[in-house]
């Protein structure tokens, strides 16, 4: 079976700054996987690269088999992988009805159709209904999405990230800033709404990664140090070494 | 407490508004345009309703840059004019070759040459967005507008091209002499274009272009290209300034190098913001101030020009929403029921601030006309330039005034915090 997510030899260089240098990773299909580091390791450059944000310097990407390298977000997007943002990433000034809506426009097949309209496009409308629900926002439909709790954008954030019905689903510190109860719920979520899809997930609570991940991959300074289950890399030597010996104590 | 939250959540649920209500507003709309020309039947009034309403138009076509796509362009113009030449061009063909086209149809011409235009630029210039796009858009526009004066065979030099609407082919016996006959023309393909870019709005690619609007980056993770988005965005608003432009050419029968210009381009964008960019009808409210105070201030007072520009820097300043903005911040307010709390605050403020603004007027034109000028007429009033006495009265008008009308403005802030907490409490107001 291919991977999910294939991460070859792929380095990113700002100017003569190595950001990431000989990454390697791989993420099974159906499979939630974690990847954690110290801060300025290079998690958020490595979402970067696999989602087209920004292109390696050199090496591959590859998404179900497909290089995806050198694509741009959207058309890597199109293919089936999906991601959320660090800092809250919505359209603020829609409600949250049409943020989730829009999200679901283009995996309809709805494009940029100027001949419908779009309120009466019921699968469309039966979709964004069913996002809202899972995401426990329809009594918020109508509020601009800028003016939701911090907490409520967090959600509609991963809603509209799921909403395209991508297989691929990766989500950037979903819970940071939560309180413990907030953070619980969107854990409880996360894990509802990628059932079946597999899932990237970049996070600095280590109980949210330790609870929700298949395996986890450690980052320190742009290269992967290791990879396996939780219990294995709770037993790596390296990984206490750079990272978790740190907090061990 | 349950209760409460439920309740809460259920009057912004139903701010959609009825679809009955939405009809009715649109149907008394067209109603009025065809009542107005038999209140005011005057040559004069007919000629201002025409204007207006080709500025609608235009101003409409705009937002969908500004509003819709967040597009700030400042050579939409460009559209408008080439739009107008196409239709004189178009105009002309169809008299010389004797095609059956009846004049109706002119200004469908004038928008395929906005289209025509937008699609051969357009994808260049929405590469970007923002400060790029902007730029761009105006160089875009001088550089129309200067070969407008060059491209003698197209544009006809200073002189323009001119045309005669009458010579067309006749349609319902009409000859499209009388300016009645061109002010129904242009209603009905305000009517037209005002539907057809609503509509737009509620269609897949104009709730994208309100995603783009907000945050394109975010755009792109969700699928879309956003510069296909600004293209088309960029292409539907060429194409309705054109069919503005067409209407404009069969209005004044002619076309020449300022339809193209910066100061068209400026007006627009100017009647645009005034009204406001947030919701659809604001364009309308602000083409039609903007329009029917060019043409009154004009006769009135040499520096017009200043007064639209401490207009417009008002409304930047104090309200970016536009005038649309204001009247929509109070539909919280009368939903709740609390909008009798502010309207005290709002009369008590008339007096004073309209004390301020005579001084403010009396003092510009003072400094108007101070070397050589009429007398100054305010409202009936006559004040002489040169007399100390007026100057006391502007000073005493602007100083008091001002110190009054500060005092009643913080009534109404304070009014409106009062009003818009209880507004808040029963749910009206997220």
């Amino acid at each position: 079976m291919t991977a999910a997510i294939e991460v070859r030899a792929v380095e990113k260089r700002f100017g003569n700054v190595g950001v990431i240098r000989d990454l390697n990773l791989s993420v099974n299909r159906g499979e939630r996987h974690a990847i954690i580091g110290p801060n300025g390791a290079g998690k958020s450059t490595t979402f970067n690269l696999i989602s087209g944000h920004i292109r390696p310097t050199s090496g591959e990407v590859r998404l179900n088999g497909d290089v995806i390298s050198g694509l741009r977000p959207f058309e890597i997007n199109r293919r089936g992988l999906s991601r959320s943002f660090q800092v809250t990433n919505v359209f603020a000034r829609m409600t949250v009805w049409e943020n989730v809506r829009c999200a679901v426009l283009w995996a309809t097949g709805h494009r940029y159709a100027f001949w419908k309209n779009v309120d009466s496009l019921p699968e469309v409308r039966q979709r964004t209904a069913e996002i809202l629900d899972d995401i426990h926002l329809t009594h918020r439909r109508d509020v601009p999405a800028g003016l939701l709790t911090y907490a409520e954008q967090r959600e509609l954030e991963i809603g509209v990230t799921i909403a395209s019905g991508a297989t691929v689903v990766m989500l950037d510190e979903p819970t940071a800033g939560m309180s413990n109860a907030e953070t619980e719920r969107a854990v409880a979520l996360i894990r509802r709404l990628t059932e079946g899809r597999t899932l990237v997930i970049v996070e600095h609570d280590m109980s949210v990664v330790f609870g929700l991940a298949d395996r986890i991959s450690v980052l320190v300074y742009g290269h992967i140090i290791a990879s396996g289950t939780p219990e294995e890399i709770r037993r790596d030597p390296k990984v206490r070494e750079a990272y978790l010996g740190e907090e061990a104590h | 407490m349950t209760a409460a939250v439920t309740s809460a959540s259920h009057p912004l649920a139903k701010s959609a508004g009825s679809p009955l209500r939405f009809y009715a507003i649109w149907l008394i709309g067209i109603a009025a345009l065809i009542i107005l020309p038999l209140l005011f039947s005057s040559g004069g009034s007919l000629t201002s309703f025409s204007l207006i309403g080709i500025a609608i138009v235009f101003a409409l076509s705009y937002n969908i840059l500004l509003g819709q796509t967040g597009l700030l362009s400042f050579g939409h113009a460009v559209h408008y004019g080439l739009g107008g030449f196409a239709a004189c061009h178009m105009m002309n063909a169809v008299v010389a070759h004797g095609w059956p086209i009846p004049l109706p149809f002119i200004p469908l011409f004038g928008g395929l040459g906005g289209l025509a235009f937008a699609m051969l630029l357009g994808w260049v210039m929405t590469k970007r967005a923002g400060t790029v796009f902007a730029m761009i858009s105006l160089g875009i526009g001088e550089l129309v507008a200067s070969s407008s004066l060059i491209l003698r065979s197209v544009f006809g030099g200073e002189a323009g091209i001119t045309t005669d609407r009458t010579a067309l082919p006749r349609m319902f016996g009409w000859t499209f002499g009388p300016q009645l006959q061109v002010y129904y023309l242009i209603a009905f393909w305000l009517v037209l274009s005002a539907i057809a870019m609503y509509a737009l709005t509620r269609t897949p690619l104009g709730r994208i272009s309100n995603a783009v609007r907000d945050n394109p980056e975010r755009v792109q993770f969700i699928g879309y290209d956003p510069h296909v988005v600004r293209y088309l965005a960029y292409c539907f608003a060429g194409f309705f300034a054109g069919i503005a432009g067409g209407l404009a050419a069969i209005s004044f029968e002619i076309a020449n190098s300022a339809y193209l210009g910066a100061i068209q381009s400026g007006l627009v964008l100017f009647s645009t913001f005034i009204g406001g960019t947030a919701y659809f009808f604001g364009p309308i409210l602000g083409a039609i101030l903007v329009t029917y105070l060019q043409l009154g201030l004009t006769s009135l007072t040499s520096v017009w020009q200043l007064y639209f520009g401490i207009i417009f820097i008002g409304i930047v300043m104090f309200s970016p929403g536009g005038i649309a903005g204001l009247l929509m911040m109070h539909r919280p307010l009368i939903r709740a029921g609390t909008l009798g709390m502010v309207i005290p605050s709002y009369l008590l403020a008339v007096v004073p601030t309209a004390a301020l603004a005579c001084g403010v007027i009396l003092t510009i034109e003072t400094v108007a006309r101070y070397s050589g000028g009429d007398a100054i007429n305010l409202f009936g009033v006559a004040f002489n330039p040169q007399s100390p006495v007026t100057w006391a009265v502007a000073a005493v008008l602007v100083v008091g005034g001002f110190l009054v009308a500060r005092l009643t403005w913080q009534r109404i802030a304070e009014a409106w915090d009062r009003a818009a907490t209880v507004a808040r409490d029963r749910g009206y107001l997220a």
